[in-house]
Formats: C-alpha cells, structure tokens, sequence
C-alpha cells in the first residue's frame, strides 16, 4: 500500500502510461520500418530494397519530381500567404479574429471532398487537369496551414519594435526588411514545415486532382503496400525510410533555424 | 477655387489619407480574392446539394430531393436506397473521432502532468518523442502502425484505427495542457495532500479546474484531426470493410462516381459549424464588451 501511494505520490510517474504507449506505438512501428526495409520477405538482411530504388529510373524520378512539386507548393503559399498575414495582422483590420476564421473554416469540410470539387470547378472552366491543377489544388489545401503561424507570429510582434525603427530613421521597406521579416521568421518555419511535409508525401490529392495521370512519391509507396502484396512491403518500407529521412531533415534544418531566429529576438 | 486656398500641410494630409485608402482597398481586394478562391469548391458543393445531377457541375433544376434522401435513406424518384455505406462511414467518423479524443485527452492530460515533474532531461527526451507524430506524415504513421499490427500480428479494424487516432491527437493534448500547467500555482497539489486529499481526490478537485480549459481544447483540436484524418486511417483500417467518411470518399471517388447525397451531408455539417463558430464569437464579442463596462 505504501509502495503504491509512492507511485501515484511522485507525479512524474503519471506519465509513464505515455511513455510506455509512445515507446509501443511510435519508436516500435518507426524501427519496424528500419527493420523491413533491410531484409527480405522472409527476413534476411538485405540492401536489395535499396538497390531496386535506385536502379529505377521511374522511382528515382518520382522521388525527385515530388520534392520539386512540394517545394514549389510551398513557395506559392508562402508568396501568397505572407501578404495576407501581414494584412490580417495590420493595425489597419478591424475584424482580424473573424479573417482568421474565415480562413481555418474551409478546414471543417472533408479535404478529399474539397479537391474533388477543385476537379470539377476546373472541368467547368474548361482547365487541364495535369500539373497546374496539381499545384492549385495543393496551394488551395494547404496556404491556411501557411497564413495561420505567420499571422499569429505577426501578431505577437511588439509593435513598439516598428515605432521605434521609423522613430530612428527607417524607411517602409528598411522597417520591413530589418525587423518585420526577421522578427516573423519562426511563423514563416512552421509555415514552410506545415505546407512541405504533408505535401512532399500525400498520395491521395495527387491522384484526385489529376486522375491517377500524376504519380507522386507517396503514390508509390501507397502503391507498393494496398496492391503489390507481400513482396512489395520490403520495398514499401524502403520507400517510407527514404521520406523518413527527408521529413527528419527537414524538421531538423527547420528546428535549427528556429532557434537561430528566436535566439535573434 | 478652395483647392487653391488649401496650405501644402493640408494637401500633403489630403494625398496621404487618399493613399491610405487606396493601400486598405487594395490590401482588402486581396485577401477577399483569397477568400473567394478558397470558398468556391465549397459554394461548388452547396449550390449542387439542390440538384440531382450525377455530378458537379452538370445543373439539372433545382430540388430538395437530395435532402429528403439523405434523410430517409431512400431515393424516391430512382426507386433505390442510399448507399448503407455512406451512413456507417458517418457513424463510424464520430464514433472514433470521440472515443480516441477521449482517450487522447485523459492520457495526454496524465502525461503533461508528469512530464512538467520530471527534471529537465527526461523532459526533454519526451518532449521530443512527444513531437514525433506531430511531425510525422499521415502515410508514415500509418504505414509504420500498419507493419506494427502485421508483426504483432492483429488483425485491423476498429481498434486498431482507435489506437492510430490516439497516436496523432495525444501529442496535440499534452502541448494544450502544458501552458495550464505553467500558470498554476504548483504548490496546492501539494497542499492539498497535506490537508488529507488523496491523489485522485487533488487531481479532480485541485488540479481539474485549473486544467480544464487546456483539457477541452486539446480534446477539441483532437476530434477535428480525428475526423478529418485519411492517410493513417486508410492504412489502419484492414480490410474490415469499416469506413471514415474520408476513406469512403476515397473508395467512392476511386470507383469513378461519388455519391451525391455527400454534397447535402457536407453542406450541412458545414452550416452547422457557421452557425456554432458565428454563436462562440458573438458570445465571446459580448462577453469582452461586458468587461470594459
């Protein structure tokens, strides 16, 4: 009984359910990964995955497009996203709190529902479903995820920071590129961390928005485990580790970055 | 006439305020062109929820029958019932949603709790392990459950989407409970053991209160990324034929047709969170209207 009045007592140990959930669930399924992607179907070691991979000029190709198209999805948001932001988060906006709302709304409605009706609003105007709609339908599901942080990074800004940069002689563009930009860099990170990694690997959008004509990486991987069957999980595995690899990149250079900019404030 | 009798001052403030206004104009042009593009596969969705058409974008006349069939689960004109399907997808949507919030919300709430106790390493490494499904796309999370189900060797199905939601709602839970945490005053856990409270009794009586507003949004925030998750669901979900309403949309949009009883379906739950979001704003308005009196 004393035993177990110091368990519940020290209230460190209310989080081991947690961890022992998070051990079981995330660090155990991330290594099955690992440890798929490294042996054959009946389970020896084997780089074999890898090498089809790469002597795939389709596969390596896919890999490469899917970056491209996720970069340059995340650029459009956030060159679309940032002004609208600033605009939002401007002294001049009456109603900023209902903007916002406005644009988190969309949200609630079914995302897959939302592309396939981009699919037909660009059917009804008459518009090529290929790249273009792929990047229009990405922009479109995504730019919320970009303008939501740098608003609320934009927001936050103590604005006595701007007074004091015209006060001491700054002009607009010197205000805006000396302290409005730099002190926002951490929304435009998690911006930029929110739009590229779901973008670098869905696979349902890109089917949808372009009628199965566009095959992203995710595809493939998506691909390798529903239809290939048992032999392909090796190889899907193998596929995973390599996005694996660039989400763990991208979330490592953006959380260095991120600190670098909080450090500067 | 009066121009000319205006000083330089006067004019110079004329030109600036006609600037201003032209600098507001255009800035809010922008973001309702945004908000425009943003809306209009939605309108898209509202407008044909009136139309029997097959699809989008192909009027037929107006009519509530799509409506009326969502409804009764039965279309007249066509003498055929409504996919079963979609109505299971519908149920099964909110039944996950609100059992992994729950879960999500009771473990995350412990756990932030715990690890705000914990001394500054061990923090850190969970915080971090915290963060993974945060950062970890839908297809890996459900990729990496679906190999741990194949080599624990459980068969997927319900549970086993239940146990994926938690995954990814859990982390958000934690990370709304914390700042709680941080603002309360940590001795009158303590105090209130002191006094001859039990634990669960200092939990409920103590701690709840000042952890509820955190406890509800993180549950909030779980019942959203619940229902509108697809890539960890679509991966979890086996073959047991059960269905969220984003896999049924798949499946559906992947055989070629959808169903158009969705499109009065989305209309309304769309409607429905105007209406709530318009009511917490308004009361919210009046509320901080109250305090300045």
């Amino acid at each position: 009984m004393k035993k177990l009045h110091f368990l519940f007592g020290s209230r460190r140990t209310w989080a081991w359910p947690y961890v022992l959930f998070l051990v079981l669930f995330v660090v155990l399924p991330l290594l099955l990964i690992f440890v798929y992607a490294f042996t054959t179907p009946s389970g020896e070691f084997t780089i074999k995955n890898f090498v089809q991979f790469f002597e795939t000029s389709e596969a390596v190709n896919t890999f490469i497009y899917s970056i491209a198209i996720a970069l340059l999805t995340t650029v459009v948001c956030l060159l679309l996203g940032y002004p609208a932001a600033y605009i939002m988060a401007s002294a001049e906006m009456k109603t900023p709190a209902v903007m916002a709302m406005l644009f988190i709304l969309p949200m609630w409605i079914n995302f897959l529902l939302r592309t396939l009706a981009t699919v037909e609003l660009f059917n009804i105007f008459g518009l090529p479903l290929g790249e273009g709609a792929l990047i229009y339908g990405m922009c479109y599901d995504f730019l919320p995820f970009m303008i939501y942080p740098i608003y609320n990074t934009l927001q936050k800004m103590d604005r006595s920071l701007i007074e004091a940069a015209h006060d001491l002689g700054a002009n607009k563009k010197q205000v805006f590129f000396k302290v409005i930009l730099p002190l926002s860099k951490p929304g435009i990170y998690s911006g930029i961390i929110m739009v590229f990694m779901p973008t670098v690997s869905t696979f349902a959008i890109s089917e949808l928005l372009t009628h199965n004509k566009i095959t992203l990486f995710g595809s493939l991987i998506q691909r390798a485990f529903g239809e290939g069957g048992l032999q392909m999980w090796n190889y899907g595995a193998a596929l995973s580790l390599i996005m694996l690899i660039i989400i763990g990149l991208t979330s490592f250079f953006g959380n260095q970055d991120e600190q670098e900019a909080q450090s500067v404030i | 006439m009066m121009k000319e009798n205006l000083s330089p001052a006067q004019i110079e403030a004329k030109k600036r305020a006609r600037n201003l206004l032209m600098r507001r104009i255009i800035s809010h042009s922008y973001l309702w062109l945004l908000i425009v593009l943003l809306y209009a596969p939605i309108l898209l969705i509202i407008i044909f929820s009136f139309s029997r058409s097959k699809v989008l974008g192909n009027w037929t006349g107006f009519t509530f029958d799509l409506y009326q069939n969502l409804f009764t689960g039965y279309d007249r004109v066509a003498q055929v019932q409504v996919n079963p399907d979609m109505y299971a997808s519908l149920w099964y949507t909110f039944l996950i949603a609100i059992i992994a919030a729950s879960i999500a919300t009771l473990l995350g709430t412990l756990a932030a709790i715990g690890i705000y106790n914990m001394r500054q390493r061990s923090r850190k490494a969970i915080q971090l392990l915290n963060s993974v499904p945060m950062i970890n796309p839908d297809i890996l999370t459900g990729i990496s459950l679906f190999l741990l189900f194949v080599f624990l060797g459980i068969s997927r199905g319900l549970t086993t989407v239940i146990i994926a939601h938690v995954v990814f709602c859990t982390p958000y839970v934690v990370l709304s409970v914390m700042p709680r945490l941080t603002k309360m005053n940590p001795n009158i856990y303590e105090a209130a053991l002191d006094l001859g409270a039990t634990p669960f009794q200092a939990l409920r009586k103590v701690m709840m209160p000042e952890l509820w507003p955190g406890m509800l949004s993180g549950f909030i925030l779980s019942i959203t990324l619940s229902i509108d998750d697809f890539g960890v669901t679509f991966f979890t979900k086996g073959s047991s034929g059960i269905n969220t309403l984003s896999t049924y949309i798949y499946a559906d949009a992947s055989r070629g047709g959808l169903t158009p009883e969705l499109r009065p379906l989305f209309s309304l739950i769309f409607l429905t969170i105007l209406v709530l979001l318009i009511i917490i704003n308004w009361r919210a308005a009046r509320q901080a209207k109250k305090m300045t009196k």
